[in-house]
């Protein structure tokens, strides 16, 4: 039996991972007879194609809509283009701009046997996971030569929209002490269907995901993790309707922790329910396969609602998240949930609240490398107040032995991150996780105090809703706008016309292999 | 004691910034320089703040946040000062009211529920504006639109296309236009706006139509500027919002 601070009890716990997992299970046999249009890139990507036509339009795009227009894309790009290898002998990249060009119809070719396209693919398919598990192996080369940063891991953001300039402001941060990087996207690319390509310098309010641009963070963080004898994380956004695909381009190239939250896309970014939980699916056994930490997004309910009175949403999505990773064999040490510090300053002993959610969510699960995020609902532009609201934020974090502290900046709500804005967050964090270091481990909570009490509130709360959504189902509950008070409708958002039913000679051989760790 | 060479009336002919003293022109500021740390550097930065306009420039605390990027905390005094009697700042030309009142005049005077939608339009992700002005709760005490008798409010949500805002405008014959915009990085958020107004008069529909926006970088001058009616910007609540379009209603209506 876990030992906690708060009295929780556990068995109650128990029960509402029980009805958690219900709701899991219940989505997963929705999810797993379909595919989208974005898994089908991912493997097309999996399998070697990358690459842009004359209109910047990728490749992977291309065989799958010559597929999707034919009607036939529930058979699956691996069917097609492992049938296709046979037939012509060609790579899946030269196969790719033979469809460009016009040169190939996929759906043409004569049909060979299951097990003759599989021993087709099986080589590539191969060489992928290698390339993959080499990528993991040189981070934990790293992680045992040079180490880490200690927890809490300090993130902070870059957003200049330029790659070139985002390396200069990384490095910086990095030497200033932050441990992971994460590289904002520029505003709107979770709505492309498609991942833009190259080295880019145009970004709006952040900088597009793109594999040669992760390529080069990469190689950044590398050079000055060296110099600080740190590993330096690279964090991006495996959301939005290229879920699955960038999560792949994040495996291939190294990235570490990844934003990767259908509830969020369905909630914040109007994106369809169905195809955003068929896309998390893969996106999470590939971020499960390559080490990536995932962060979730509960942290985004309490910027439309109440931090007090919504807390329980926040712990019961987190309790669904789990189980959905799990689902995709992702490690509990991957975990990244999220919460966030979002109660109203003006509220009285608001702190006391806060750190029993944040104690209560760091008891629930034990070995998350729990995300935690800082104001920004109630930053109002008073840098001077702002930075109290962060100490605040810190200090709860250190305390209750968070995994990954988002860093709150003074100028939050003003503007993206100067680089003194970075420094004087970071300075802050240090100072506060130093000075009360083991504070958490010294201090125990009142018996039937505040403290307590609220706890065990937001856990039974939580608990009420979980049973509602096990009866009601994920899909019905988002219909109802049971989390952040955001109503979505199961056809509305962008992306359905992405998701198609799997066909009989659909096969996605990577799912297996990854939940396996071959 | 630092000997004041300085009148300390106060002359709103000639206003500069107030640190301890009237006219004594402190001002605090922090900045970065693409330099190193050293004396060189900290003569940079008060060389630079005698071309902003202080004399007495002093560095009070600097640190080199990377190589070749120094950070500065300084204070200087102001030789600079403004005629407050002859601005003119154009404001929201209605009274605010809170919800009660505007409930009772809409009843009285126009006698149905106003129709307004309201989004973040474009590629803006950010709905904090929009539901603090829209959604039942409202922000910081003060409801949302949802919560009036006297609106029918349609909260559209984030990531509008001006397009199918207006669409949406004409399905629901809507009376009042209400356009949320935090993002303004590079000025994307006028470039939205404008593009809004300019589908709006191709429509016909710019004239029949209160269009309001608001934002925390909006001003009620930005607005008129770019042809919307009003402009909400920080510091302003759902009743600013209310109190505007049912009088503008109105008035308009004549």
């Amino acid at each position: 039996m876990q030992n906690s601070k708060l009295g929780l009890d556990f068995k109650r716990v128990e029960y509402a991972r029980s009805l958690a997992r219900n709701i899991a299970d219940d989505v997963q046999n929705f999810v797993e007879n379909y595919t989208t249009v974005a898994v089908e890139r991912t493997l097309c990507r999996l399998l070697g194609i990358d690459g842009i036509d004359d209109n910047a339009v990728p490749l992977p795009n291309i065989v799958v809509d010559s597929l999707k227009d034919k009607g036939v894309l529930g058979q699956g790009v691996i069917f097609y283009i492992g049938n296709a290898i046979i037939e012509t002998g060609l790579t899946p990249q030269q196969i790719a701009e033979q469809v460009n060009e016009g040169k190939l119809d996929l759906t043409t070719l004569k049909i060979n046997p299951k097990d003759k396209i599989d021993n087709a693919l099986e080589p590539i398919i191969t060489e992928t996971l290698n390339r993959i598990k080499k990528r993991k192996a040189r981070r934990e080369h790293y992680l045992e030569t040079i180490g880490e940063g200690a927890r809490p891991y300090l993130y902070v953001i870059v957003a200049t929209g330029n790659i070139y300039e985002d390396v200069v402001q990384a490095q910086a941060a990095a030497r200033q002490g932050a441990d992971i990087i994460a590289v904002i996207r520029t505003t709107g690319q979770s709505l492309l269907d498609y991942v833009p390509y190259g080295a880019t310098t145009e970004g709006f309010g952040g900088t597009y995901a793109t594999q040669e641009n992760f390529r080069i963070m990469r190689k950044a963080l590398d050079e000055v993790g060296e110099e600080v004898s740190r590993y330096i994380r690279l964090c991006n956004y495996c959301s939005g309707l290229c879920m699955p695909e960038i999560a792949a381009m994040g495996a291939l190239e190294g990235l570490d922790v990844m934003l990767n939250d259908a509830l969020y896309g369905i909630l914040f970014r109007d994106i369809n329910m169905q195809r955003t939980l068929v896309d998390q699916y893969f996106s999470r056994i590939i971020n499960g396969y390559a080490g990536v930490i995932i962060n979730t997004g509960e942290d985004n309910y309490l910027t439309t609602a109440d931090a007090y009175d919504e807390a329980h949403t926040v712990l019961a999505s987190d309790l669904i998240n789990e189980q959905l990773a799990l689902a995709a064999a992702l490690p509990e040490e991957q975990m990244g949930l999220g919460h966030a510090f979002e109660m109203d300053p003006k509220l009285t002993n608001g702190f006391l609240y806060e750190l029993a959610q944040a104690q209560m969510t760091r008891e629930i699960f034990p070995k998350a490398p729990l995300k935690y995020m800082p104001p920004t609902k109630f930053m109002t532009g008073n840098i001077f107040l702002g930075h109290v609201q962060n100490a605040l934020f810190n200090q709860i974090s250190i305390w209750t032995g968070q995994g990954i502290q988002l860093l709150g900046m003074l100028t939050e709500a003003v503007h993206t991150p100067f680089m003194s804005d970075r420094y004087l967050a970071i300075e802050n964090a240090k100072y506060i996780f130093n000075n009360m270091k083991d504070l958490g481990s010294e201090v125990e909570f009142k018996e039937g105090g505040i403290i307590r009490n609220r706890a065990k509130e937001v856990l039974e709360n939580a608990i009420k809703l979980l049973e509602v959504l096990e009866t009601e189902g994920l899909f019905n509950a988002l219909e109802q706008g049971k989390f952040g008070a955001v109503k979505r409708p199961r056809t509305g958002g962008k992306g359905l016309d992405g998701v198609v039913e799997r066909g009989a000679n659909y096969s996605n051989p990577f799912i297996e292999l990854m939940k396996n760790r071959k | 004691m630092e000997e004041r060479k300085f009148d300390t009336t106060l002359d709103l002919k000639n206003i500069k910034p107030y640190g301890d003293t009237m006219n004594d022109g402190k001002t605090q500021l922090s900045f970065t320089l693409p330099v190193s740390a050293g004396n060189e550097a900290i003569e940079a930065a008060k060389l630079l703040m005698k071309k902003m306009g202080f004399d007495e420039p002093q560095v009070v605390f600097y640190k080199e946040l990377t190589p070749g990027y120094t950070f500065f905390n300084c204070y200087g005094k102001c030789v600079h000062t403004v005629d407050y009697t002859s601005i003119h700042v154009p404001k929201v030309e209605s009274t605010t009211w809170d919800m009660a009142e505007t409930d009772q005049y809409i009843k009285e005077n126009i006698g149905r529920k106003l129709i307004v939608i309201g989004a973040s339009t474009g590629t803006d992700a950010h709905t904090v504006g929009i539901d603090a002005i829209m959604n039942m709760k409202g922000y910081a005490g003060h409801f949302g639109l949802e919560r009036y008798e006297g609106f029918e409010a349609h909260n559209l949500g984030s990531q509008v296309a001006n397009e199918d805002f207006i669409a949406k405008a004409i399905e629901l014959k809507a009376d009042a236009l209400l356009v949320s915009q935090t993002v303004t990085q590079k000025d994307v958020h006028i470039h939205n706006m404008v593009e809004l107004v300019e589908m709006l008069e191709a429509e016909g529909l710019r004239s029949k139509v209160i269009l309001c926006c608001g934002g925390p970088r909006i001003s009620h001058e930005l607005a008129k500027e770019l042809g919307y009616d009003a402009g909400f910007g920080m510091n302003t609540y759902a009743e600013d919002v209310a109190s505007f379009i049912a009088q503008e209603f109105v008035k308009r209506r004549g």
